[in-house]
């Protein structure tokens, strides 16, 4: 059946120019400057909501946090300020940074912002797993140096740190560098 | 009196076959719970309707008061809830039927799911209820954060950090969500926007669709 039907359409020539219906260009022209008006009222509204995300991000300064000479192997807790633009509220957040100096004498600096979900970590706060960081919403727990031992996906960030004249500066959060 | 206004009218716009289409139709035993108790099930996809009216209307009302600013939002809950008449009564609608209306939808879902309504020729309105489920989840998320007090916003952070998770895409839905670099005062305003114009259309887009489909296919057989 389907081959006699072959037979036939090859044996009929398609006329040699494919004339446009008055009903085919009406509906091209229609739907193009439909189209054309619908994005002009569409593409600002979609402009104006995807701005937050266009605009550049502040590059961290860094920010005078503490003396080098009050850091110790046993991380403490420093929070500083930081003068943030958010729409148009500037306001100073507090922010704060576990401190220690490591076993090669590095002065690691790291984000108190649990890697699971993003509560705030403390050390030694869970009487059951001492000498860790702990996170009180889902338990979970950090070795000295950042490095996750239960829930959390990874190691805890840490600040990019600036040593001057006796002073630690903290910048940006990056992903932690001293444990692998 | 009111029947004859109804006449008047009626005279004119033959307004009679649209009510009628809407509401005049039969029970069907199998659903009637004053026919079989256990047919009550049936009434979670009504309840699932009635409370998200009740979202609706004291969310209306409770905008007259409430301001989605960060310096004030905190302020205006407070003053609604404790100064206003009543405030704690319309705050409370919306605040316990935000929870409800998701139990309510639940239960409807699970009698959906048992008495195998999903099965053809009703795909697609299992497939609309699931995006209104979403759209649900959505307006509680966003709803969430408008109080503005401390668990507000970190809920919201862990809401936004489970949307960072997701691959590739993530940070980016994240920072379109919170408007910017931090949970903030774009935030506030983004969620608001979200919470009490765009999902509350969209979500009377499905329901519109849900119930249309449900006139045209009846409602599934006795199992
Ligand atoms: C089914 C639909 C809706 C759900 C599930 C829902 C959910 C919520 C939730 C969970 C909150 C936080 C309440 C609290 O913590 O006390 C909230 C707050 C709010 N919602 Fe809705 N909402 C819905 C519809 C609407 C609509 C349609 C409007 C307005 C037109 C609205 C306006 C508001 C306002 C102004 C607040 C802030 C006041 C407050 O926190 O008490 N909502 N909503
Ligand atoms: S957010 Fe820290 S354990 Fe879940």
């Amino acid at each position: 059946m389907s081959n006699q039907n072959d037979h036939h359409e090859a044996s009929q020539k398609p006329p040699g120019r494919k004339e446009m219906s008055r009903r085919q260009f009406l509906t091209y022209t229609l739907g193009g400057a439909t189209a054309y008006m619908v994005s002009g009222a569409v593409l600002p509204m979609i402009r104006f909501a995807v701005d937050p995300i266009l605009h550049k991000g502040s590059k961290g300064n860094f920010i005078k946090v503490v003396e080098v000479s009050k850091i110790t192997n046993e991380p403490q807790e420093f929070s500083f300020e930081l003068q943030q633009q958010d729409g148009w509220y500037s306001s100073t957040a507090t922010l704060s940074a576990w401190i220690r100096k490591n076993d090669k004498g590095e002065i690691v600096a790291l984000s108190p912002v649990c890697k699971h979900l993003g509560c705030t970590i403390g050390w030694n706060n869970d009487k059951g797993y001492p000498d860790e960081y702990h996170c009180p919403c889902h338990g979970a727990r950090y070795t000295k140096d950042g490095k996750n031992l239960a829930v959390a996906p990874k190691p805890l960030d840490e600040y990019t740190v600036k040593v001057d004249n006796g002073w630690i500066y903290l910048g940006q959060i990056v992903p932690n560098k001293h444990v692998s | 009196m009111f029947k004859g206004i109804y006449n008047w009218v009626d005279e004119r716009l033959d307004i009679t076959p649209i009510w009628r289409d809407v509401a005049d139709h039969e029970v069907p035993e199998h659903v009637n719970p004053a026919h079989h108790f256990s047919a009550f099930v049936y009434c979670f996809g009504g309840l699932t309707f009635f409370i998200t009216v009740i979202q609706i209307l004291s969310g209306m009302f409770l905008t007259m008061y409430y301001v989605p600013d960060i310096i004030n939002a905190y302020g205006s809950v407070e003053y609604l809830q404790t100064k206003v008449a009543f405030g704690q009564i319309v705050r409370g609608m919306h605040h316990w039927g935000a929870s409800l209306v998701i139990v309510m939808m639940f239960l409807h879902t699970l009698r959906v799911f048992f008495t195998g309504s999903y099965k053809a020729p009703r795909e697609m309105n299992w497939v609309v209820g699931m995006l209104i489920f979403f759209v649900m989840i959505g307006l509680g998320l966003t709803g969430y954060l408008l109080p503005w007090d401390n668990k507000a916003y970190f809920a919201t952070r862990v809401t936004l950090q489970i949307a960072d998770s997701i691959p590739v895409v993530g940070p980016y839905l994240k920072e379109l969500m919170q408007g910017g670099q931090i949970v903030g005062a774009e935030t506030l305003t983004r969620f608001f926007a979200v919470h009490v114009f765009f999902l509350p259309a969209v979500l009377l887009l499905l329901l519109v669709g849900h119930f249309i489909m449900i006139r045209r296919q009846g409602i599934s057989g006795p199992l």
